[in-house]
């Protein structure tokens, strides 16, 4: 795959817009469509992205599996994490209102806090699944 | 003019999905089951429903996609075809039950009907309460995050099983295994 020249300089140019986009979906999910979800998902189709036109392995270099596979559980215990942090804080679980001193700035932290779980679990979750299933193939996929 | 857009719409969608049943070659069926994501995603988009078509369109058009590709560089791209012998009575189960969910549909109120139940059980609590509770202005994102945030808990969850499932299936655990077994490795005869 690495010989082909237009799709190694547009991927170039397109994987650092993509993530970006996937950050902007991810933090603007507030105020505009998107969310944790999507932004995962966009996330994880430039890791694929790049695993397709660079190779599993210089892939593998770039995204470890091991950091990946990690990141799986990290983003799902910062979702139950920001449960119990307002359970702490002495509201409820996943009650955000009790986050902070105001309700209202609570919400916006849980909110926040919560879709940055999910997109970190979605993202990693699309490109483990995708280098399973590219591993066991040929090499270069 | 939405009316036609929602007819043209719809009429793809029929061709798309009746082209997938009759197709052979798998590698153009996963090729048109993304465009059925794709125009399911743009009809999202004209009943105002951003944030389904987002996750359509990321999901269903892009990330399945590929991992059905992926699948078949795996196994072959064609499907093995099987005769079968005609059964009546399998076409009268499939009559039957598609002219009962036919049916069903006339007691389903109109769409976009302000007086249908949807529109009232909870939505108004939302509509009212969303901006004073949370300051958020995407409803959508509220509803997901916060007033439903067990709900959301359980779906990130559903998707860390699944990873973990793939990971079992596919051999993410055959490290450990090789790990826990490295003594018997290299002597296949000591093994029981």
């Amino acid at each position: 795959m690495i010989r082909h020249v237009i799709l190694r300089v547009m991927a170039k140019m397109l994987i650092p817009l993509i993530m970006l986009f996937a950050l902007y979906v991810q933090f603007h999910g507030d105020y505009g469509p998107g969310g944790g979800f999507q932004a995962g998902v966009i996330f994880g189709a430039a890791i694929i992205l790049f695993a397709l036109i660079f190779g599993l392995e210089r892939a593998k270099q770039a995204f470890p599996p091991r950091v990946l596979e990690v990141l799986v559980a990290v983003g799902l215990m910062i979702y139950g994490g920001t449960g119990l942090a307002a359970i702490v804080k002495g509201g409820n679980f996943l009650g955000y209102g009790a986050l902070a001193h105001d309700p209202v700035h609570g919400q916006h932290l849980g909110i926040l806090l919560v879709e940055l779980g999910v997109g970190i679990t979605v993202a990693s979750v699309m490109s483990t699944i995708f280098f399973h299933f590219a591993g066991r193939g040929r090499a270069d996929v | 003019m939405i009316n036609f857009i929602h007819i043209f719409l719809f009429t793809f969608l029929a061709i798309i999905a009746i082209a997938v049943i009759r197709m052979r070659d798998l590698f153009a069926a996963v090729m048109l089951m993304g465009i059925f994501s794709l125009l399911s995603a743009s009809l999202f988009t004209v009943m105002d429903a951003v944030d389904v078509a987002f996750t359509e369109a990321s999901v269903g058009a892009g990330i399945s996609t590929i991992l059905m590709l992926a699948t078949l560089s795996l196994t072959t791209s064609k499907e093995s075809t099987l005769y079968q012998r005609p059964r009546p009575l399998a076409l009268v189960v499939v009559v039957l039950t598609g002219a009962a969910l036919v049916y069903a549909t006339f007691d389903m109120p109109r769409y976009g009907d302000p007086a249908a139940p949807i529109n009232h059980h909870v939505a108004d609590y939302y509509i009212a309460r969303t901006m004073d509770d949370t300051g958020v202005p995407n409803m959508v994102t509220a509803i997901l995050a916060s007033y439903r945030g067990y709900d959301t808990f359980g779906e990130t969850t559903v998707i860390f099983t699944a990873c973990v499932g793939v990971m079992l299936l596919l051999g993410g655990a055959r490290t450990f295994y090789r790990w826990r077994h490295r003594e018997d490795a290299g002597d296949p005869e000591a093994r029981p």
